[in-house]
């Protein structure tokens, strides 16, 4: 458990969402949610999930706090969009539950080796170190997270897939060594660097 | 059609639905003088579409019969059918208004024999049945119909079957001259009571009311249910005919949505609770599922709403339907997620019926008037508006009982106005 999980549970005691209106992005939109069920009746991926959007919004409201913040639900979303155009409330479904998953990962509370969250590491990680993505670097890492054994065997399954994305210039072998960025790498670093600061010290003055 | 006789002491009472009648009623027998003009060839309004009220289950012919004795035995109405307002000048007790007047090309001495209507061939979507029948080129509106005069559709006028009907005619009833014409005349106060329209259900894509043809909306299925409706009165399917015993009710089809209505319609869960009676009533073996998000029966009509409840073959599901798919026999599927324990659903039906909810029938910009408009389409009780008062479902989303009310309200606003014209010019 991490010092500002520790400090959040102290502040906000039983009301979970309070903590969640004033620190989740767009977590205000939480009280608008009337139950009716839209959204994860239209979530393509909603078979899928422990607990679909209505039923996240409800627990929150009951306070379920360990529940909601360990689930695996938000990190399974998509992003397609499907909840926002139907939300009879216009309720940015979507973003709560991106918001939520960076929440509970800063917790420290986000399930660990769910796919999604791993992913999202490593596309980070790629991509800050020189503003663009290196296509056969996150390939790579991503075959290789659970070793050395398993990453052969993925990038062999996977072996049609990256010889067409090179033949359709879509991924360079030449990326291997470098690979391209932008102008500035690190003024990007900088910027980012600044903006996590203030998103830190929002959170922090919010403990 | 007669010359509109009025003065400033006149109020002009625009549609003539229950609204309207009620409105105009509640005027002249107080000895005020009103026109009341309605854009139909017929007085009623949508009520006259409905073949059973809530609570009570009885048929609105019954009242409406009064209410059309109550106007023939009034001198002080007039009432203008076929009429629209187009403009209105002027200021509270002191306006002149506009309306235009579209040819029935049919006068005062037909008796609806219907030797017209008999030899007319040409045959035109009945709008009083919501396209799901076909009436002639020359018709009566519907057997109840005020004024009971047939009308001749414009679409036939100039073809061989205008000459027909005129032919057929043995009262000289029908005028193939009559043209569109304006007319302008004085009033003191106005009553707006242009009423509703079903919001347009096709615009509800994931319900696939355009692409389905087993899923209708709620004034389609009340049509169906009367026996002078287009199925006479059995409830079918309109794929293939066959009878439909498991029925959806999809509420706040459209309201209560930011995406469509923002309002609440406030009828439909007592329509949908009215037509769960209908089902029940003609199958025996009949399974009715009501899908809602909350059931909004208010004060008295809970007792309703528990009675069909305590049905055996009548079940809630809490859960706003997300898509309707259909199998290959035609049969709608309604997809969902319940908030009662989240289960994930699909349920097979018949038909799907759809609660679509009330719009203003005048939108927004197409007022004739200057008055205020509220982010719902509805009008505002506000001094801006002068001397036009809005009655019924103009104002809000309301029930037959709540807009008789309403408008019988509306009618004395407008009677405190030409009071005072009367009390200045002595």
């Amino acid at each position: 458990m991490s010092d500002m999980n520790t400090a959040m549970v102290e502040k906000y005691r039983n009301d979970f969402l309070k903590e969640v209106v004033a620190n989740v992005e767009e977590g205000h939109w939480v009280k608008m949610c009337m139950q009716c069920g839209v959204c994860s009746g239209s979530c393509p991926l909603g078979p899928h999930w422990a607990h679909p959007p209505q039923e996240i919004f409800m627990m929150i409201r009951a306070g379920k706090r360990d529940e909601v913040l360990s689930s695996d639900s938000m990190w399974m979303c998509t992003s397609c969009y499907n909840c926002i155009v139907r939300c009879p409330r216009e309720l940015p479904i979507t973003h709560i539950m991106h918001g939520l998953a960076t929440y509970a990962k800063r917790l420290g509370l986000a399930p660990r080796n769910q796919p999604t969250s791993q992913f999202s590491e490593i596309f980070w990680n790629n991509m800050m170190k020189r503003g663009r993505v290196n296509e056969l670097k996150l390939g790579l890492s991503l075959y290789f997270k659970d070793g050395f054994g398993q990453g052969v065997k993925n990038a062999l399954a996977n072996q049609k897939l990256g010889m067409n994305m090179m033949k359709a210039k879509r991924m360079s072998p030449a990326e291997f060594f470098g690979g391209h960025g932008v102008e500035d790498t690190s003024g990007l670093q900088k910027m980012i660097k600044k903006a996590e600061e203030i998103e830190l010290a929002r959170l922090n003055a919010n403990k | 059609m007669t010359e509109v006789v009025a003065t400033n002491e006149t109020i002009l009472v625009v549609g003539g639905g229950i609204s309207g009648m009620t409105a105009a009623l509640e005027a002249a027998e107080t000895g005020k003088r009103v026109v009341l003009v309605e854009k139909r060839p017929f007085l009623g309004g949508r009520v006259s579409q409905l073949y059973k009220y809530f609570p009570k289950l009885c048929h609105p012919t019954c009242g409406q019969e009064i209410n059309q004795r109550r106007i023939k035995m009034n001198p002080n109405i007039t009432v203008l059918t076929m009429a629209e307002v187009t403009g209105l000048e002027g200021e509270p007790g002191a306006y002149t208004a506009t309306v235009k007047l579209t040819p029935r090309y049919v006068n005062d001495n037909c008796t609806a024999c219907g030797e017209c209507a008999k030899v007319v061939e040409a045959e035109f979507d009945n709008e009083f049945d919501y396209g799901m029948s076909r009436h002639k080129g020359a018709y009566l509106p519907h057997v109840m119909a005020h004024p009971m005069q047939y009308v001749l559709d414009p679409r036939i006028i100039g073809t061989g079957d205008a000459q027909k009907a005129k032919d057929a005619c043995k009262y000289d009833a029908i005028d193939l001259d009559m043209e569109e014409r304006e007319t302008q005349f004085p009033c003191g106060a106005v009553i707006w009571a242009t009423g509703w329209k079903p919001y347009d259900a096709a615009r509800i894509q994931p319900y696939g009311y355009d692409r389905f043809e087993n899923v209708i909306t709620n004034v389609e299925f009340e049509r169906m249910a009367d026996p002078k409706g287009p199925t006479g009165g059995k409830i079918i399917r309109p794929s293939d005919g066959k009878e439909a015993k498991n029925i959806a009710f999809i509420q706040c089809a459209g309201s209560r949505d930011r995406n469509h209505l923002f309002h609440c319609s406030r009828i439909c869960c007592m329509a949908s609770l009215k037509q769960t009676h209908y089902v029940v009533d003609a199958y025996e073996d009949a399974q009715v599922t009501i899908y809602y998000i909350d059931i909004r029966a208010i004060d008295r009509f809970e007792d309703f709403y528990q009675n069909v409840r305590a049905m055996d073959n009548v079940g809630f599901v809490k859960s706003k339907v997300a898509n309707i798919i259909t199998d290959k026999d035609g049969n709608p599927i309604c997809r969902g997620v319940d908030t009662e324990g989240y289960h994930r659903y699909e349920n097979t039906h018949d038909l799907v019926v759809l609660a679509t909810g009330m719009e203003p029938s005048v939108s927004k910009s197409d007022f004739p008037v200057d008055i205020v408009i509220n982010r719902e389409g509805f009008i505002e009780p506000d001094p801006a508006n002068g001397g036009v008062f809005a009655a019924g479902s103009a104002s809000d989303a309301l029930d037959v009982n709540r807009a008789v009310q309403h408008a019988t309200g509306a009618a004395l606003k407008a009677i405190q106005v030409v009071n005072r014209v009367a009390g200045a010019e002595g």
